[in-house]
């Protein structure tokens, strides 16, 4: 694993109003890692992604996303990264290339770069038959691809998948993680959130959150070992059924 | 006469064939899934069933009631939680609940009993608007609504879709409780793990269903050859491993690959192949297939 770092948190913190969302966070993820955050609905993740991506302003805390600081350079740091969620990812009345040439666009990228790469990417993902059809047509498997490529169509240092694959059916699912892989290996570090806990075994490090902390943060065999689990779904019920217990 | 009966039912969108001359029956008091992936048609089929949406051709009953003739006699008697967050996001928790009491020409007292169990994780935030709870949350509230009326029938569609490993188990432990009080429910999740939880499932995919079985008879009937491998080198061995033989599917599976044939083969053969392509910490095992297996086999069969 290349120890360069692509994120540097130290003691994160945010609050909305009295409630803690994140609590004195600490960690770091390296360049080219598949790095994985699990935990139960309204652990804290997605507040902590946001803070990442320069959406939203931590309450406390020194982080540096891609070499930038979430305070004073949130505007590099969103060129340098691609998002993607699962409740929003691309317009539903633009069509596949429209969609595309959009983000294409938003990225800075030259039209004529972006026509090229558009077509490449169009084959690749086996859509030509269906480049003209608005998104909203598409089945969610197909979406949750072209929105991963789109998300990484600007050749980001960073790449944010918030639930990607939430809903989507198995095969789909692992030829998701397929693409995961090969951006990763391209040196794209990948920050990735799930609910399907073998999901989870594909990451290189796992930080675990519960309650707005982080329990564990550890490679997923490490993990299991340390929790003398079977897999990490194990790992994963022990940790967050102590949360539940407030 | 079951249940449920549903016979030959077809629904196309245009050109797309959503649902297939599809037939199944379900008896009364059984917890039954229907498993498929998006776009397989099981929301088009539980809007049928539910009398929002008509069948192009076809015919249901539920309890006896026709699903076209006595729709409204349906719709008093089974209660439906869409996969879309349907209720009213600018009204509370309690003036939902209250809401679809009010319809269905009850009260919240007078059903409490029934709901207590899911409700009583959302009291706390009664006041609260209903679009801004959490996923967990709003799942939990919308399945309180569904119940309310006290309903001899769920239809329950993904429910549980973006809700975390700790919930899900939760809710399945909520609906084997529903299930015990006598009430049928008819569930669908693209979770495979999930069917394990199911009296019986269907699995459903492109508008056909591929098998009905219980679980345990559906992994019995499994066909081919599944072993189970594991390197050190997990990504690479997934690539390696697509080009050992022929009729071979390979997938990943948690810290493993499955790798299932058509065929018999020899496990030093592929233990040979694998060394050749510079992997270490290999690990070959027979393999117990899962319903996610079974799925896949089923898919490919077809193809």
């Amino acid at each position: 694993m290349n120890q360069e770092k692509a994120i540097s948190v130290k003691n994160l913190c945010k609050k909305f109003g009295n409630f803690v969302a994140n609590h004195n966070l600490t960690f770091d993820v390296y360049k080219g890692e598949i790095f994985g955050f699990l935990g139960a609905n309204g652990a804290g993740k997605t507040t902590t992604l946001k803070i990442l991506c320069g959406l939203s302003k931590p309450t406390s805390g020194q982080i540096n996303v891609a070499g930038f600081d979430v305070y004073t350079e949130t505007n590099k740091i969103k060129l340098n990264i691609g998002y993607m969620s699962q409740k929003f990812s691309l317009y539903e009345d633009l069509t596949v290339y429209e969609n595309i040439r959009f983000f294409g666009g938003i990225y800075g990228l030259k039209l004529k770069e972006i026509k090229k790469r558009a077509d490449e990417l169009i084959q690749k993902l086996n859509l030509t038959n269906i480049r003209n059809n608005l998104i909203s047509s598409l089945p969610l498997g197909w979406k949750q691809k072209l929105a991963f490529s789109v998300a990484i169509f600007h050749n980001p240092k960073i790449v944010f998948l918030d639930e990607p694959t939430s809903g989507v059916d198995p095969v789909t699912r692992r030829e998701f993680w397929d693409m995961i892989y090969n951006a990763a290996d391209k040196g794209i570090t990948v920050i990735v959130t799930t609910h399907y806990i073998d999901e989870a075994e594909y990451c290189n490090r796992v930080c675990i959150m519960v309650n707005g902390r982080i329990e564990e943060i550890d490679t997923p065999s490490q993990l299991i070992k340390n929790h003398n689990a079977y897999n990490m779904n194990d790992v994963f019920l022990q940790l967050a059924r102590k949360g539940k217990i407030k | 006469m079951s249940f449920v009966e549903i016979n030959k039912i077809s629904k196309n969108y245009g050109s797309h064939k959503a649902v297939l001359e599809t037939s199944f029956t379900i008896e009364k008091g059984e917890l039954f899934g229907v498993i498929g992936p998006d776009g397989a048609g099981k929301t088009t089929l539980f809007r049928i069933l539910t009398t929002l949406l008509l069948a192009d051709s076809g015919f249901a009953t539920i309890a006896g009631f026709d699903i076209l003739k006595d729709y409204k006699k349906i719709r008093q008697i089974a209660g439906y939680m869409p996969g879309k967050f349907s209720l009213y996001q600018d009204l509370t928790v309690e003036e939902n609940l209250a809401f679809f009491a009010t319809i269905f020409g009850t009260t919240i007292k007078e059903n409490y009993e029934l709901i207590k169990d899911i409700y009583i994780h959302i009291e706390p935030f009664k006041n609260r608007q209903a679009g801004k709870l959490s996923g967990g949350m709003k799942q939990k509230l919308a399945l309180s609504c569904a119940l309310i009326h006290k309903p001899e029938i769920l239809i329950l569609d993904e429910p549980t879709t973006g809700i975390d490993a700790v919930s899900r188990k939760e809710f399945w432990d909520l609906l084997r409780n529903f299930k015990n009080m006598g009430i049928t429910i008819i569930v669908s999740t693209p979770y495979m793990d999930e069917a394990s939880m199911c009296d019986r499932v269907a699995l459903m995919q492109e508008g056909k269903i591929m098998q009905i079985n219980s679980p345990q008879n559906i992994i019995k009937e499994y066909k081919p050859f599944l072993i189970s491998i594991k390197s050190n080198n997990m990504h690479k061995l997934c690539e390696d491993i697509r080009q050992f033989r022929k009729n071979c599917t390979t997938f990943l599976f948690g810290q493993t690959i499955h790798l299932s044939s058509e065929e018999i083969f020899n496990k030093k053969e592929l233990m040979n192949f694998i060394e050749l392509k510079g992997h270490s910490g290999i690990k070959i095992e027979d393999c117990i297939p899962t319903i996610e297996d079974c799925f896949f086999s089923l898919r490919f069969q077809k193809k």
